[in-house]
């Protein structure tokens, strides 16, 4: 880019002011500077340095291949568990994401401090990771899928929440001023005007963050939370690679099936 | 009011009516299958929740400041581990994403392989990679690094690769029709189109990062997730409310930041 712009600089005008210019490097070689130093710090406490982990990467698949297809069977339940547990927290999340949602959407909660309220509540619920939420339920409800369910349903409602948000925000408030000016009450001017306009988005972005939970209620096992995860946690522990890969792999069938089903409704939906 | 009445509602086409009867079914049974073949033990988890609510809930609430430097100092690697991660991605998605663009590399072939890859990328779960990148190079951060790294490809991979389709291409065009070669049409042409976007979504990415990156410490990968599984192996909540306290702070801090700088480019 530099040198690109130098030498455009001697033809003609420049293309960029020198201000600009300075503070692009400036920054440039900051984020270079904190990156060099990311690098050395998460690198510490490694034995053999970056070469010794790129030579190990053959190691790798020594260890997990050929995966250990004979257990198939055996892990087909957990994974079914795992979509289940996915399908249940993605319902009750697009269920609980209503009221929500339309709290924290500026045009139709016009009360500003409960549109504040909730939009923070919203906000902090977000930057919880859904796994720490899986470890503290566990803790709380002892190991099962229970624990995972809700660590889901809590995770994917503040995404949920905050995309339809967005949705409502940016519907077209023509059909709701006529309905509110013909007489209709709230509930009235949500259910005719509102909803139709955000239905299609709404199955849409429920459907995106069942994706989502799919892959969030894999992992969720390696606490305990139930599903796939288990299976593969003890696997691991048992230092049984080969095992591992095979579930590694069902995983990777399953998301991208999954995947391919809902991208395919969204586009016929939108 | 009794006299008024509503236009009838146009005829549905067998075919709808059919098509709608059948995805009704279709997600009953879904809901069928889970619903029987999940078993909560209910009683269980009721009965654990009552004599556990005591010994977990307040004490999240009040957060052990004792332990607030460790803490401090496991974010702070958590931090480096998510910047290093997506730094990395964005620069490894870049030549991935004009792989992918349909209107970059010419034929739809070499688009759908690139997006192939991309998706493929992206089937793994953070974890899955932290767990393959762990027994790589060893339980320290810089399997998070790499995990995220790959990780966050496949995402970004996609993302850059839509802003690239949604190029104005008589720009391009114009170039073209002034004999403007590959690499000049490249650097005048293209990138200046999708430098402010591309920032956008990378430090966009950093922000996701950082959440995903604080939790990969479960499977050992370094970072704060290390000490969420040995305060909650130990039944330390104590210790777990300060690390959610400065989780929630930091990713609060750095969303905050990023939203700023990111109403700046674009």
């Amino acid at each position: 880019m530099t040198n690109e712009n130098q030498s455009l600089v001697q033809k003609s005008v420049p293309l960029y002011p020198a201000k600009t210019k300075m503070q692009v490097t400036i920054i440039f070689f900051v984020v270079l500077g904190i990156y060099a130093f990311s690098m050395f710090w998460t690198q510490k406490e490694m034995v053999n340095g970056f070469g010794g982990a790129l030579g190990n990467m053959y190691v790798v698949i020594e260890k997990f291949f050929p995966p250990n297809l004979s257990i198939l069977p055996a892990i087909w339940n957990a994974m079914m568990q795992t979509i289940q547990m996915a399908i249940i927290a993605t319902t009750v999340a697009a269920i609980l994401t209503v009221p929500l949602a339309v709290l924290s959407a500026q045009n139709i909660t016009t009360f500003k401090p409960l549109y504040v309220l909730t939009r923070t509540f919203l906000n902090l619920l977000r930057t919880i990771p859904d796994l720490v939420l899986a470890v503290i339920f566990v803790g709380l409800f002892g190991v099962g899928v229970f624990p995972g369910i809700l660590a889901l349903t809590i995770f994917s409602l503040g995404i949920l929440a905050k995309l339809i948000s967005e949705t409502i925000e940016s519907v077209d408030m023509n059909p709701l001023e006529a309905m509110r000016a013909s007489g209709g009450n709230v509930f009235q001017v949500i259910w005719y005007a509102l909803v139709p306009q955000v239905l299609p988005q709404f199955t849409s972005l429920v459907l995106y963050v069942f994706e989502i939970n799919i892959r969030a209620s894999v992992v969720l096992g390696l606490v305990g939370a139930g599903g796939i995860g288990l299976v593969l946690n003890q696997q691991l522990k048992f230092y049984n690679y080969p095992n591992a890969m095979t579930v590694i792999l069902v995983i990777f069938a399953v998301v991208l099936i999954i995947e391919y089903i809902s991208n395919k409704i969204r586009e016929a939906l939108i | 009011m009794e006299n008024l009445q509503l236009p009838p509602k146009p005829e549905k086409s067998l075919f709808k009516k059919i098509r709608a009867i059948f995805i009704t079914l279709l997600v009953i049974a879904m809901y069928v299958w889970t619903f029987v073949g999940i078993d909560i033990d209910w009683g269980r988890a009721i009965e654990r929740s009552i004599s556990n609510f005591h010994r977990v809930v307040p004490k999240l609430f009040s957060p052990d400041w004792a332990a607030a430097g460790d803490v401090g100092l496991a974010m702070l690697e958590t931090v480096f581990i998510a910047f290093a991660g997506s730094l990395m991605a964005a620069v490894l998605a870049v030549p991935l994403s004009f792989l992918a663009a349909q209107n970059m590399m010419g034929g739809k072939v070499v688009s759908t392989i690139g997006k192939w890859i991309l998706s493929a990328i992206r089937a793994f779960p953070d974890l899955i990679l932290a767990i393959l990148f762990v027994v790589a190079v060893g339980p320290n951060a810089f399997a998070g690094v790499l995990a995220i790294a790959i990780g966050s490809t496949g995402m970004l991979g996609k993302m850059f690769s839509e802003i690239i389709e949604s190029i104005d291409m008589d720009v391009v065009q114009a170039m073209e029709a002034n004999g403007a070669n590959k690499i000049q049409i490249l650097f005048y042409g293209v990138i200046p189109q999708i430098t402010p976007e591309f920032l956008s979504y990378a430090i966009y990415r950093f922000e996701v990062d950082i959440r995903a990156s604080s939790i990969l410490g479960i499977v050992g990968a370094g970072g704060i997730g290390t000490m969420i599984v040995f305060a909650s192996s130990n039944r330390n909540w104590n210790e777990m409310g300060m690390i959610l306290l400065a989780i929630i702070i930091v990713v609060t801090v750095i969303d905050f930041a990023s939203a700023r700088i990111r109403r700046k480019i674009v």
